[in-house]
Protein backbone atom coordinates (compact mmCIF):
# COMPACT_ATOMS: atom_id res chain seq x y z
CA UNK A 1 0.00 0.00 0.00
CA UNK A 2 1.17 3.46 -0.73
CA UNK A 3 1.09 6.25 1.58
CA UNK A 4 -1.76 8.19 -0.90
CA UNK A 5 -4.47 5.17 0.35
CA UNK A 6 -6.88 7.06 2.96
CA UNK A 7 -8.81 4.85 5.10
CA UNK A 8 -11.64 6.08 2.59
CA UNK A 9 -10.27 4.56 -0.75
CA UNK A 10 -11.88 2.02 -2.20
CA UNK A 11 -11.18 -1.41 -2.22
CA UNK A 12 -9.66 -2.23 -5.56
CA UNK A 13 -9.51 -5.76 -5.11
CA UNK A 14 -13.02 -6.35 -4.72
CA UNK A 15 -14.21 -3.40 -7.42
CA UNK A 16 -17.13 -4.67 -9.66
CA UNK A 17 -16.92 -1.87 -11.82
CA UNK A 18 -13.31 -1.83 -12.54
CA UNK A 19 -13.85 -5.51 -13.72
CA UNK A 20 -13.99 -6.08 -17.89
CA UNK A 21 -17.70 -7.52 -19.08
CA UNK A 22 -16.04 -11.28 -19.21
CA UNK A 23 -15.10 -11.04 -15.49
CA UNK A 24 -18.00 -9.32 -14.20
CA UNK A 25 -20.41 -12.40 -15.67
CA UNK A 26 -17.77 -14.61 -13.85
CA UNK A 27 -18.03 -12.54 -11.02
CA UNK A 28 -22.08 -13.81 -10.66
CA UNK A 29 -21.49 -16.87 -11.07
CA UNK A 30 -20.99 -20.26 -9.11
CA UNK A 31 -17.00 -20.43 -8.37
CA UNK A 32 -16.03 -23.02 -11.34
CA UNK A 33 -19.39 -22.90 -13.23
CA UNK A 34 -18.71 -19.76 -15.81
CA UNK A 35 -18.58 -21.09 -19.73
CA UNK A 36 -18.43 -18.55 -22.09
CA UNK A 37 -20.66 -19.30 -25.57
CA UNK A 38 -19.60 -17.69 -28.92
CA UNK A 39 -16.19 -16.13 -27.18
CA UNK A 40 -13.26 -14.43 -29.07
CA UNK A 41 -12.29 -17.83 -30.62
CA UNK A 42 -15.59 -18.36 -32.80
CA UNK A 43 -14.66 -14.42 -33.94
CA UNK A 44 -18.60 -13.71 -34.65
CA UNK A 45 -17.59 -9.59 -35.61
CA UNK A 46 -19.05 -7.03 -36.96
CA UNK A 47 -20.01 -7.36 -40.61
CA UNK A 48 -20.54 -3.44 -40.94
CA UNK A 49 -17.87 -1.80 -39.15
CA UNK A 50 -14.96 -2.88 -41.48
CA UNK A 51 -16.81 -1.64 -44.04
CA UNK A 52 -16.71 1.98 -42.03
CA UNK A 53 -12.96 1.59 -41.21
CA UNK A 54 -13.18 0.79 -37.86
CA UNK A 55 -11.53 -2.05 -36.04
CA UNK A 56 -13.63 -5.31 -34.67
CA UNK A 57 -13.29 -6.89 -31.82
CA UNK A 58 -13.34 -10.60 -31.51
CA UNK A 59 -16.56 -10.75 -29.56
CA UNK A 60 -18.28 -7.55 -30.73
CA UNK A 61 -18.33 -6.72 -27.12
CA UNK A 62 -21.03 -8.58 -25.97
CA UNK A 63 -20.12 -11.63 -23.43
CA UNK A 64 -22.48 -14.65 -23.29
CA UNK A 65 -21.72 -16.99 -20.52
CA UNK A 66 -23.54 -20.36 -19.11
CA UNK A 67 -23.16 -21.37 -15.61
CA UNK A 68 -25.00 -21.63 -12.45
CA UNK A 69 -26.04 -18.94 -9.69
CA UNK A 70 -26.96 -20.42 -6.46
CA UNK A 71 -26.82 -23.89 -7.80
CA UNK A 72 -29.50 -22.96 -10.54
CA UNK A 73 -29.22 -23.02 -14.32
CA UNK A 74 -28.09 -19.58 -15.39
CA UNK A 75 -27.28 -17.18 -18.55
CA UNK A 76 -25.24 -13.88 -17.86
CA UNK A 77 -25.08 -11.18 -20.89
CA UNK A 78 -22.29 -8.73 -20.26
CA UNK A 79 -21.04 -5.57 -22.45
CA UNK A 80 -18.02 -4.56 -22.32
CA UNK A 81 -17.81 -0.92 -22.24
CA UNK A 82 -14.17 -0.50 -23.69
CA UNK A 83 -15.20 -1.68 -26.96
CA UNK A 84 -17.51 0.85 -28.92
CA UNK A 85 -18.78 1.97 -25.67
CA UNK A 86 -21.02 -1.06 -25.09
CA UNK A 87 -23.11 -0.02 -28.01
CA UNK A 88 -25.20 -2.01 -29.87
CA UNK A 89 -24.41 -3.77 -32.62
CA UNK A 90 -26.03 -6.08 -34.99
CA UNK A 91 -23.71 -9.17 -33.55
CA UNK A 92 -23.69 -8.07 -30.17
CA UNK A 93 -27.10 -7.10 -29.67
CA UNK A 94 -28.01 -10.67 -31.58
CA UNK A 95 -25.85 -12.36 -28.96
CA UNK A 96 -28.06 -11.29 -26.12
CA UNK A 97 -31.01 -11.38 -28.00
CA UNK A 98 -30.51 -14.97 -28.99
CA UNK A 99 -29.52 -16.38 -25.24
CA UNK A 100 -32.40 -15.05 -24.13
CA UNK A 101 -34.21 -16.27 -26.54
CA UNK A 102 -32.59 -20.09 -25.84
CA UNK A 103 -33.70 -19.01 -22.29
CA UNK A 104 -37.21 -18.69 -22.93
CA UNK A 105 -37.40 -21.68 -25.02
CA UNK A 106 -35.66 -23.74 -21.99
CA UNK A 107 -38.43 -22.16 -19.39
CA UNK A 108 -41.21 -23.07 -21.75
CA UNK A 109 -40.16 -26.76 -21.77
CA UNK A 110 -39.70 -26.76 -17.64
CA UNK A 111 -36.24 -25.91 -17.64
CA UNK A 112 -35.83 -22.62 -15.97
CA UNK A 113 -32.26 -20.82 -16.87
CA UNK A 114 -31.84 -17.73 -14.73
CA UNK A 115 -31.36 -14.90 -16.65
CA UNK A 116 -28.79 -11.90 -15.86
CA UNK A 117 -28.44 -8.57 -18.11
CA UNK A 118 -25.48 -6.37 -17.24
CA UNK A 119 -25.99 -2.66 -18.97
CA UNK A 120 -23.17 -1.12 -19.87
CA UNK A 121 -24.48 0.78 -22.81
CA UNK A 122 -24.73 3.78 -24.84
CA UNK A 123 -27.34 2.27 -26.83
CA UNK A 124 -27.06 1.86 -30.51
CA UNK A 125 -24.36 1.40 -32.31
CA UNK A 126 -24.78 4.20 -34.85
CA UNK A 127 -22.62 3.04 -37.64
CA UNK A 128 -25.01 0.12 -37.61
CA UNK A 129 -28.47 2.45 -36.70
CA UNK A 130 -31.34 -0.01 -37.90
CA UNK A 131 -30.29 -2.55 -37.28
CA UNK A 132 -29.00 -2.10 -33.86
CA UNK A 133 -32.37 -0.74 -33.19
CA UNK A 134 -34.11 -3.84 -34.53
CA UNK A 135 -32.24 -6.45 -32.62
CA UNK A 136 -33.18 -3.99 -28.90
CA UNK A 137 -36.63 -4.54 -30.19
CA UNK A 138 -36.32 -7.94 -30.67
CA UNK A 139 -34.13 -8.20 -26.83
CA UNK A 140 -37.36 -6.88 -25.91
CA UNK A 141 -39.97 -9.14 -27.27
CA UNK A 142 -37.81 -11.67 -24.97
CA UNK A 143 -37.72 -10.22 -21.83
CA UNK A 144 -41.06 -9.36 -22.00
CA UNK A 145 -42.12 -13.16 -22.60
CA UNK A 146 -39.10 -14.81 -20.68
CA UNK A 147 -40.38 -12.88 -17.41
CA UNK A 148 -43.63 -15.12 -16.87
CA UNK A 149 -41.44 -17.51 -15.76
CA UNK A 150 -38.34 -16.62 -14.33
CA UNK A 151 -37.05 -12.96 -12.91
CA UNK A 152 -34.83 -11.17 -15.30
CA UNK A 153 -32.53 -9.75 -13.61
CA UNK A 154 -30.40 -6.15 -15.03
CA UNK A 155 -27.44 -4.69 -13.05
CA UNK A 156 -26.19 -1.05 -14.06
CA UNK A 157 -22.98 -1.18 -12.41
CA UNK A 158 -20.93 2.02 -14.31
CA UNK A 159 -19.42 3.53 -15.53
CA UNK A 160 -20.71 4.56 -19.20
CA UNK A 161 -24.49 3.89 -17.60
CA UNK A 162 -27.26 2.45 -19.26
CA UNK A 163 -28.99 4.62 -22.02
CA UNK A 164 -31.22 4.85 -25.03
CA UNK A 165 -32.78 1.98 -26.36
CA UNK A 166 -31.45 -0.32 -23.92
CA UNK A 167 -32.74 1.84 -21.25
CA UNK A 168 -36.10 0.59 -22.07
CA UNK A 169 -34.86 -2.99 -22.33
CA UNK A 170 -33.10 -2.40 -18.35
CA UNK A 171 -36.78 -0.85 -17.19
CA UNK A 172 -38.22 -4.42 -18.36
CA UNK A 173 -36.51 -6.51 -16.69
CA UNK A 174 -38.31 -7.80 -13.41
CA UNK A 175 -35.29 -6.38 -11.18
CA UNK A 176 -32.76 -4.11 -11.41
CA UNK A 177 -29.60 -3.40 -9.13
CA UNK A 178 -27.44 -0.51 -9.25
CA UNK A 179 -24.71 1.31 -8.14
CA UNK A 180 -24.20 4.46 -6.99
CA UNK A 181 -21.60 5.29 -9.74
CA UNK A 182 -24.45 3.74 -12.38
CA UNK A 183 -26.57 5.88 -14.15
CA UNK A 184 -30.17 4.87 -16.17
CA UNK A 185 -31.65 7.55 -18.51
CA UNK A 186 -33.45 7.18 -22.04
CA UNK A 187 -31.17 10.27 -23.38
CA UNK A 188 -27.61 10.83 -22.05
CA UNK A 189 -27.10 14.45 -20.66
CA UNK A 190 -25.02 15.80 -23.61
CA UNK A 191 -28.16 14.58 -26.31
CA UNK A 192 -30.23 16.70 -23.85
CA UNK A 193 -28.39 19.90 -24.05
CA UNK A 194 -27.66 19.51 -27.73
CA UNK A 195 -31.83 19.06 -28.86
CA UNK A 196 -33.31 20.90 -25.58
CA UNK A 197 -30.69 23.56 -24.97
CA UNK A 198 -28.52 24.55 -22.10
CA UNK A 199 -31.18 25.91 -20.05
CA UNK A 200 -32.81 22.55 -20.14
CA UNK A 201 -29.88 20.74 -18.91
CA UNK A 202 -26.35 21.60 -18.79
CA UNK A 203 -23.81 18.67 -19.01
CA UNK A 204 -20.86 19.38 -17.85
CA UNK A 205 -23.20 20.02 -14.50
CA UNK A 206 -21.81 16.33 -13.00
CA UNK A 207 -23.37 17.11 -9.60
CA UNK A 208 -26.92 17.90 -11.51
CA UNK A 209 -26.62 14.98 -13.85
CA UNK A 210 -26.08 12.30 -10.76
CA UNK A 211 -28.87 13.63 -8.95
CA UNK A 212 -31.05 13.02 -11.86
CA UNK A 213 -29.83 9.90 -13.35
CA UNK A 214 -27.65 8.05 -10.60
CA UNK A 215 -28.58 5.11 -9.27
CA UNK A 216 -29.13 6.29 -5.74
CA UNK A 217 -31.87 8.54 -7.33
CA UNK A 218 -33.17 5.90 -9.01
CA UNK A 219 -33.34 3.43 -6.86
CA UNK A 220 -34.94 6.16 -3.83
CA UNK A 221 -37.71 6.80 -6.81
CA UNK A 222 -38.62 3.23 -7.26
CA UNK A 223 -37.29 3.21 -11.24
CA UNK A 224 -34.27 0.74 -9.68
CA UNK A 225 -34.66 -1.76 -6.82
CA UNK A 226 -31.41 -2.65 -5.21
CA UNK A 227 -28.98 -0.04 -4.51
CA UNK A 228 -25.20 -1.73 -3.56
CA UNK A 229 -21.96 -0.71 -3.18
CA UNK A 230 -19.48 -0.92 -6.06
CA UNK A 231 -18.26 -4.59 -4.29
CA UNK A 232 -18.06 -8.09 -6.24
CA UNK A 233 -19.43 -9.59 -3.52
CA UNK A 234 -22.09 -7.23 -2.79
CA UNK A 235 -23.66 -7.11 -6.65
CA UNK A 236 -23.44 -10.84 -6.60
CA UNK A 237 -25.52 -10.74 -3.68
CA UNK A 238 -28.10 -8.75 -4.86
CA UNK A 239 -28.76 -10.68 -7.97
CA UNK A 240 -28.86 -14.03 -6.38
CA UNK A 241 -30.97 -12.74 -3.88
CA UNK A 242 -33.63 -11.00 -6.63
CA UNK A 243 -34.08 -15.10 -7.73
CA UNK A 244 -34.99 -16.05 -4.79
CA UNK A 245 -37.12 -13.92 -4.27
CA UNK A 246 -39.36 -15.25 -7.67
CA UNK A 247 -41.47 -13.60 -9.57
CA UNK A 248 -42.88 -10.24 -9.46
CA UNK A 249 -46.68 -9.53 -9.07
CA UNK A 250 -46.92 -6.70 -11.22
CA UNK A 251 -43.35 -5.99 -13.57
CA UNK A 252 -42.80 -2.02 -13.43
CA UNK A 253 -43.47 -1.04 -16.73
CA UNK A 254 -46.90 -3.18 -16.54
CA UNK A 255 -48.07 -0.89 -13.38
CA UNK A 256 -49.61 2.05 -16.10
CA UNK A 257 -52.61 2.84 -13.38
CA UNK A 258 -50.49 3.32 -10.70
CA UNK A 259 -47.76 5.66 -12.40
CA UNK A 260 -50.12 7.39 -14.30
CA UNK A 261 -51.95 8.34 -11.08
CA UNK A 262 -48.42 9.23 -10.19
CA UNK A 263 -47.59 11.37 -12.89
CA UNK A 264 -50.75 13.52 -12.60
CA UNK A 265 -49.59 14.21 -9.03
CA UNK A 266 -46.17 15.74 -10.12
CA UNK A 267 -46.43 19.62 -11.15
CA UNK A 268 -43.85 19.64 -13.87
CA UNK A 269 -43.30 23.46 -13.34
CA UNK A 270 -41.73 22.40 -10.01
CA UNK A 271 -40.92 19.07 -9.72
CA UNK A 272 -37.49 18.51 -8.60
CA UNK A 273 -35.21 15.34 -7.99
CA UNK A 274 -35.96 15.82 -4.47
CA UNK A 275 -39.31 16.46 -4.48
CA UNK A 276 -40.11 13.47 -6.78
CA UNK A 277 -39.54 11.37 -4.18
CA UNK A 278 -42.65 12.02 -2.14
CA UNK A 279 -44.73 10.83 -5.59
CA UNK A 280 -42.48 8.20 -6.67
CA UNK A 281 -41.30 5.98 -4.06
CA UNK A 282 -40.19 1.53 -4.10
CA UNK A 283 -43.92 0.60 -2.88
CA UNK A 284 -44.33 -1.84 -5.32
CA UNK A 285 -41.30 -3.46 -5.16
CA UNK A 286 -40.48 -3.14 -1.52
CA UNK A 287 -43.79 -4.13 -0.37
CA UNK A 288 -43.27 -7.47 -2.76
CA UNK A 289 -39.77 -8.21 -0.42
CA UNK A 290 -41.63 -7.67 2.82
CA UNK A 291 -43.90 -10.05 1.65
CA UNK A 292 -41.04 -12.84 0.85
CA UNK B 1 -56.93 21.56 -35.90
CA UNK B 2 -57.99 22.46 -38.76
CA UNK B 3 -58.15 19.59 -41.55
CA UNK B 4 -54.91 21.22 -43.61
CA UNK B 5 -53.08 21.29 -40.01
CA UNK B 6 -53.46 17.20 -39.48
CA UNK B 7 -50.19 15.66 -39.13
CA UNK B 8 -49.99 12.36 -40.98
CA UNK B 9 -50.50 10.11 -37.69
CA UNK B 10 -53.74 12.21 -37.39
CA UNK B 11 -55.02 12.13 -40.93
CA UNK B 12 -54.41 8.17 -41.17
CA UNK B 13 -56.18 7.67 -37.68
CA UNK B 14 -59.07 9.83 -38.86
CA UNK B 15 -59.34 8.07 -42.61
CA UNK B 16 -59.14 4.62 -41.19
CA UNK B 17 -60.83 5.20 -37.81
CA UNK B 18 -63.42 7.79 -38.98
CA UNK B 19 -64.31 10.78 -36.45
CA UNK B 20 -62.69 11.23 -33.88
CA UNK B 21 -65.36 11.96 -31.23
CA UNK B 22 -65.36 8.82 -29.43
CA UNK B 23 -61.48 8.29 -28.91
CA UNK B 24 -59.19 9.21 -26.23
CA UNK B 25 -58.16 13.21 -26.46
CA UNK B 26 -54.82 13.94 -27.38
CA UNK B 27 -51.81 13.04 -27.38
CA UNK B 28 -52.55 9.53 -27.68
CA UNK B 29 -56.09 8.85 -29.83
CA UNK B 30 -57.69 5.16 -29.23
CA UNK B 31 -60.59 4.13 -30.62
CA UNK B 32 -61.95 0.92 -32.27
CA UNK B 33 -63.28 0.62 -36.04
CA UNK B 34 -63.83 -1.55 -38.31
CA UNK B 35 -61.52 -3.40 -40.46
CA UNK B 36 -62.85 -5.92 -43.13
CA UNK B 37 -65.65 -6.32 -40.95
CA UNK B 38 -63.81 -6.48 -37.63
CA UNK B 39 -63.52 -4.79 -34.81
CA UNK B 40 -60.02 -3.30 -34.67
CA UNK B 41 -58.39 -0.78 -32.25
CA UNK B 42 -56.51 1.95 -33.88
CA UNK B 43 -53.77 3.97 -32.36
CA UNK B 44 -51.67 7.04 -33.03
CA UNK B 45 -50.24 9.60 -31.42
CA UNK B 46 -51.15 13.23 -32.54
CA UNK B 47 -49.22 16.58 -31.20
CA UNK B 48 -50.76 18.01 -28.12
CA UNK B 49 -50.03 21.63 -27.72
CA UNK B 50 -51.32 22.10 -24.51
CA UNK B 51 -49.01 19.34 -22.63
CA UNK B 52 -48.99 20.47 -19.39
CA UNK B 53 -44.65 18.44 -20.38
CA UNK B 54 -43.50 21.31 -22.39
CA UNK B 55 -40.87 18.94 -24.42
CA UNK B 56 -43.75 17.07 -25.19
CA UNK B 57 -46.42 18.63 -27.65
CA UNK B 58 -45.18 17.20 -30.36
CA UNK B 59 -46.17 14.22 -31.99
CA UNK B 60 -42.87 12.54 -29.87
CA UNK B 61 -43.37 9.79 -27.53
CA UNK B 62 -42.83 11.44 -23.93
CA UNK B 63 -43.69 10.54 -20.35
CA UNK B 64 -48.02 10.77 -20.77
CA UNK B 65 -47.65 9.50 -24.60
CA UNK B 66 -45.82 6.36 -23.21
CA UNK B 67 -47.89 5.05 -20.18
CA UNK B 68 -50.87 6.03 -22.60
CA UNK B 69 -50.59 4.07 -25.37
CA UNK B 70 -49.55 1.21 -23.10
CA UNK B 71 -52.99 1.91 -21.39
CA UNK B 72 -54.60 1.90 -24.47
CA UNK B 73 -53.01 -1.22 -25.16
CA UNK B 74 -54.14 -2.91 -22.51
CA UNK B 75 -57.46 -1.64 -22.53
CA UNK B 76 -57.77 -4.01 -25.40
CA UNK B 77 -55.76 -6.59 -23.83
CA UNK B 78 -58.24 -6.69 -20.82
CA UNK B 79 -61.44 -6.16 -22.93
CA UNK B 80 -60.86 -9.38 -25.19
CA UNK B 81 -58.96 -11.14 -22.26
CA UNK B 82 -62.24 -14.03 -22.53
CA UNK B 83 -62.95 -13.64 -26.27
CA UNK B 84 -62.21 -16.16 -28.65
CA UNK B 85 -61.13 -13.91 -31.20
CA UNK B 86 -58.69 -11.36 -29.74
CA UNK B 87 -58.76 -8.12 -31.95
CA UNK B 88 -56.16 -6.64 -33.94
CA UNK B 89 -54.36 -3.42 -33.11
CA UNK B 90 -52.89 -1.26 -35.88
CA UNK B 91 -50.43 1.16 -34.86
CA UNK B 92 -50.47 4.00 -36.79
CA UNK B 93 -46.71 5.30 -36.76
CA UNK B 94 -45.37 9.23 -36.84
CA UNK B 95 -43.60 9.63 -34.59
CA UNK B 96 -40.60 12.15 -34.53
CA UNK B 97 -38.30 11.41 -31.48
CA UNK B 98 -38.79 10.59 -27.97
CA UNK B 99 -39.31 13.54 -25.62
CA UNK B 100 -36.31 15.59 -25.03
CA UNK B 101 -35.99 16.99 -21.20
CA UNK B 102 -34.89 17.14 -17.69
CA UNK B 103 -38.37 16.41 -16.68
CA UNK B 104 -38.27 13.29 -18.96
CA UNK B 105 -35.67 12.08 -18.05
CA UNK B 106 -36.10 12.28 -14.21
CA UNK B 107 -40.03 11.01 -14.01
CA UNK B 108 -38.44 8.08 -15.84
CA UNK B 109 -39.02 8.60 -19.83
CA UNK B 110 -37.26 5.55 -20.26
CA UNK B 111 -40.05 3.53 -17.98
CA UNK B 112 -42.75 5.22 -19.60
CA UNK B 113 -41.33 3.73 -23.35
CA UNK B 114 -40.68 1.00 -22.10
CA UNK B 115 -44.28 0.42 -20.66
CA UNK B 116 -45.60 1.00 -24.50
CA UNK B 117 -43.13 -1.85 -25.62
CA UNK B 118 -44.64 -4.71 -22.72
CA UNK B 119 -48.24 -4.05 -23.84
CA UNK B 120 -47.46 -4.27 -27.37
CA UNK B 121 -45.44 -7.11 -27.06
CA UNK B 122 -48.10 -8.60 -24.43
CA UNK B 123 -50.57 -8.38 -26.85
CA UNK B 124 -49.15 -9.94 -29.69
CA UNK B 125 -48.38 -13.03 -27.15
CA UNK B 126 -51.68 -12.99 -26.25
CA UNK B 127 -52.67 -13.53 -29.72
CA UNK B 128 -53.63 -10.07 -31.10
CA UNK B 129 -52.15 -9.64 -34.12
CA UNK B 130 -50.78 -6.13 -33.88
CA UNK B 131 -49.80 -4.47 -37.13
CA UNK B 132 -47.55 -0.97 -37.16
CA UNK B 133 -48.25 1.22 -40.21
CA UNK B 134 -45.68 3.77 -41.12
CA UNK B 135 -46.95 7.10 -42.28
CA UNK B 136 -44.65 9.80 -40.77
CA UNK B 137 -40.90 9.00 -39.17
CA UNK B 138 -40.59 6.50 -36.77
CA UNK B 139 -37.52 7.93 -35.03
CA UNK B 140 -35.80 5.61 -32.69
CA UNK B 141 -37.09 5.05 -29.07
CA UNK B 142 -40.07 6.60 -30.42
CA UNK B 143 -40.72 3.85 -32.79
CA UNK B 144 -39.27 0.57 -30.01
CA UNK B 145 -42.60 2.25 -28.49
CA UNK B 146 -44.62 2.31 -30.60
CA UNK B 147 -44.80 -0.04 -33.43
CA UNK B 148 -41.97 -1.89 -33.28
CA UNK B 149 -43.47 -5.25 -31.26
CA UNK B 150 -46.26 -5.76 -34.04
CA UNK B 151 -46.63 -9.26 -35.83
CA UNK B 152 -45.91 -6.92 -39.27
CA UNK B 153 -44.55 -3.65 -40.55
CA UNK B 154 -46.32 -2.18 -43.42
CA UNK B 155 -44.94 1.68 -44.58
CA UNK B 156 -46.37 3.93 -47.27
CA UNK B 157 -43.93 4.30 -50.11
CA UNK B 158 -44.23 8.45 -49.26
CA UNK B 159 -41.95 11.19 -49.00
CA UNK B 160 -41.22 11.44 -44.83
CA UNK B 161 -41.90 7.88 -43.84
CA UNK B 162 -38.42 6.76 -42.58
CA UNK B 163 -36.87 4.25 -39.61
CA UNK B 164 -34.03 5.19 -38.07
CA UNK B 165 -32.10 5.06 -34.82
CA UNK B 166 -30.97 8.68 -34.56
CA UNK B 167 -32.00 12.30 -36.77
CA UNK B 168 -29.55 12.82 -39.74
CA UNK B 169 -28.15 16.15 -38.45
CA UNK B 170 -27.32 14.20 -34.94
CA UNK B 171 -26.08 11.19 -36.28
CA UNK B 172 -23.68 13.14 -38.51
CA UNK B 173 -22.54 15.00 -35.42
CA UNK B 174 -22.19 11.76 -32.94
CA UNK B 175 -20.02 10.37 -35.65
CA UNK B 176 -18.32 13.18 -37.11
CA UNK B 177 -18.96 12.97 -40.31
CA UNK B 178 -21.38 15.25 -42.43
CA UNK B 179 -25.00 14.38 -43.56
CA UNK B 180 -23.21 13.95 -47.21
CA UNK B 181 -21.03 11.58 -45.87
CA UNK B 182 -23.74 9.99 -44.12
CA UNK B 183 -25.77 9.50 -47.49
CA UNK B 184 -23.23 8.08 -49.52
CA UNK B 185 -22.38 5.87 -46.22
CA UNK B 186 -26.06 4.68 -46.29
CA UNK B 187 -25.89 4.05 -49.94
CA UNK B 188 -23.37 0.76 -49.03
CA UNK B 189 -23.92 -0.28 -45.62
CA UNK B 190 -27.68 -0.77 -45.66
CA UNK B 191 -28.78 -0.16 -41.97
CA UNK B 192 -27.07 2.86 -41.89
CA UNK B 193 -29.64 4.21 -44.44
CA UNK B 194 -32.83 6.56 -44.08
CA UNK B 195 -34.67 5.55 -46.86
CA UNK B 196 -37.68 3.20 -47.00
CA UNK B 197 -36.13 0.59 -49.51
CA UNK B 198 -32.95 -0.12 -47.51
CA UNK B 199 -34.85 -0.71 -44.52
CA UNK B 200 -37.12 -3.17 -46.35
CA UNK B 201 -33.67 -5.16 -47.39
CA UNK B 202 -33.07 -5.66 -43.96
CA UNK B 203 -36.02 -8.19 -43.91
CA UNK B 204 -38.37 -6.24 -41.23
CA UNK B 205 -41.12 -4.35 -43.83
CA UNK B 206 -43.44 -6.12 -44.57
CA UNK B 207 -45.08 -4.23 -47.04
CA UNK B 208 -44.26 -0.95 -48.56
CA UNK B 209 -47.37 0.26 -50.36
CA UNK B 210 -46.71 2.58 -53.17
CA UNK B 211 -48.73 4.93 -55.04
CA UNK B 212 -50.14 6.83 -52.10
CA UNK B 213 -50.56 10.32 -51.39
CA UNK B 214 -50.10 9.83 -47.74
CA UNK B 215 -50.78 13.89 -47.31
CA UNK B 216 -54.41 13.84 -48.89
CA UNK B 217 -55.24 10.24 -49.92
CA UNK B 218 -58.05 9.79 -51.86
CA UNK B 219 -60.72 6.93 -51.36
CA UNK B 220 -59.29 4.78 -53.25
CA UNK B 221 -55.70 5.08 -51.52
CA UNK B 222 -57.20 4.25 -48.20
CA UNK B 223 -58.87 1.28 -49.49
CA UNK B 224 -55.52 0.60 -50.73
CA UNK B 225 -54.24 0.63 -47.34
CA UNK B 226 -57.28 -1.13 -45.45
CA UNK B 227 -56.96 -4.02 -48.01
CA UNK B 228 -52.95 -4.64 -47.40
CA UNK B 229 -54.10 -3.94 -43.08
CA UNK B 230 -57.03 -6.69 -43.53
CA UNK B 231 -54.11 -8.93 -45.39
CA UNK B 232 -51.62 -8.37 -42.58
CA UNK B 233 -53.74 -8.92 -40.25
CA UNK B 234 -54.82 -12.16 -40.97
CA UNK B 235 -51.75 -13.72 -42.22
CA UNK B 236 -50.67 -12.77 -38.38
CA UNK B 237 -53.30 -14.88 -37.15
CA UNK B 238 -51.39 -17.42 -38.40
CA UNK B 239 -48.09 -16.36 -36.75
CA UNK B 240 -46.09 -18.81 -34.20
CA UNK B 241 -45.46 -16.41 -31.58
CA UNK B 242 -42.68 -14.30 -31.24
CA UNK B 243 -40.78 -12.08 -34.10
CA UNK B 244 -38.35 -14.98 -35.16
CA UNK B 245 -40.29 -14.76 -38.92
CA UNK B 246 -38.48 -11.47 -38.97
CA UNK B 247 -35.09 -13.62 -39.58
CA UNK B 248 -37.05 -16.07 -42.04
CA UNK B 249 -37.07 -14.54 -45.24
CA UNK B 250 -34.86 -13.96 -48.35
CA UNK B 251 -33.84 -10.33 -47.48
CA UNK B 252 -33.01 -11.45 -44.27
CA UNK B 253 -30.55 -14.19 -45.05
CA UNK B 254 -29.19 -11.76 -47.43
CA UNK B 255 -28.67 -8.72 -44.89
CA UNK B 256 -28.79 -10.16 -41.45
CA UNK B 257 -26.77 -13.42 -42.18
CA UNK B 258 -24.95 -12.41 -38.63
CA UNK B 259 -28.35 -12.13 -36.15
CA UNK B 260 -29.27 -15.57 -38.29
CA UNK B 261 -25.64 -17.07 -37.59
CA UNK B 262 -25.18 -15.75 -34.10
CA UNK B 263 -28.44 -17.46 -33.07
CA UNK B 264 -27.60 -20.64 -34.83
CA UNK B 265 -24.15 -21.39 -33.46
CA UNK B 266 -25.57 -19.76 -29.93
CA UNK B 267 -27.49 -22.83 -30.37
CA UNK B 268 -25.05 -25.16 -30.61
CA UNK B 269 -23.22 -24.42 -27.74
CA UNK B 270 -26.32 -23.63 -25.16
CA UNK B 271 -25.89 -27.21 -23.92
CA UNK B 272 -22.42 -28.30 -22.39
CA UNK B 273 -21.28 -30.95 -24.69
Amino acid sequence: MSTLASPAAPRLADSFIELPARERARALLDPGTFRELLGPFDRIESPWLPLQGIVCQADDGAVIARGTIDGQPAVVAALESAFQGGSIGEVSGSKIAAALELALRDCERGRIVRPVILFETGGVRLQEANLGLAVIAEMQAAIVALRRHVPVVGVIAGMVGCFGGMSLAAALTSHLVVTRQGRLGMNGPEVIEQEAGIEELDSSDRRRVWQLIGGEQRAATGLADSLVEDDAHAVRGAVAQAFAQGLASTPRSAQVETYLARLAEIDPQDVTPESMRAVFHGAPHSTRKEQS
Amino acid sequence: MSDTQLTRGARWFRALAGDTSTTTPAPVWSGDAPLDGEATRFITVVPDPQNRFVRATDNVVGLEQGWLLARAVRDVIAKDAHAQRRRPIVAIVDVKSQAYGYREEMLGVHLACAAAVDAYATARDAGHPVIALIVGPAMSGAFLAHGYQANRILALDAPGTLVHAMGKEAAARVTRRTVAELDKLGETIVPMSYSMTSFAKLGLLDELIDGIDADAPTDAHIDRVRSALARAVSEARGDTRGLARRLDNPAAQQNRAASIEVRRRLAEQWDAA
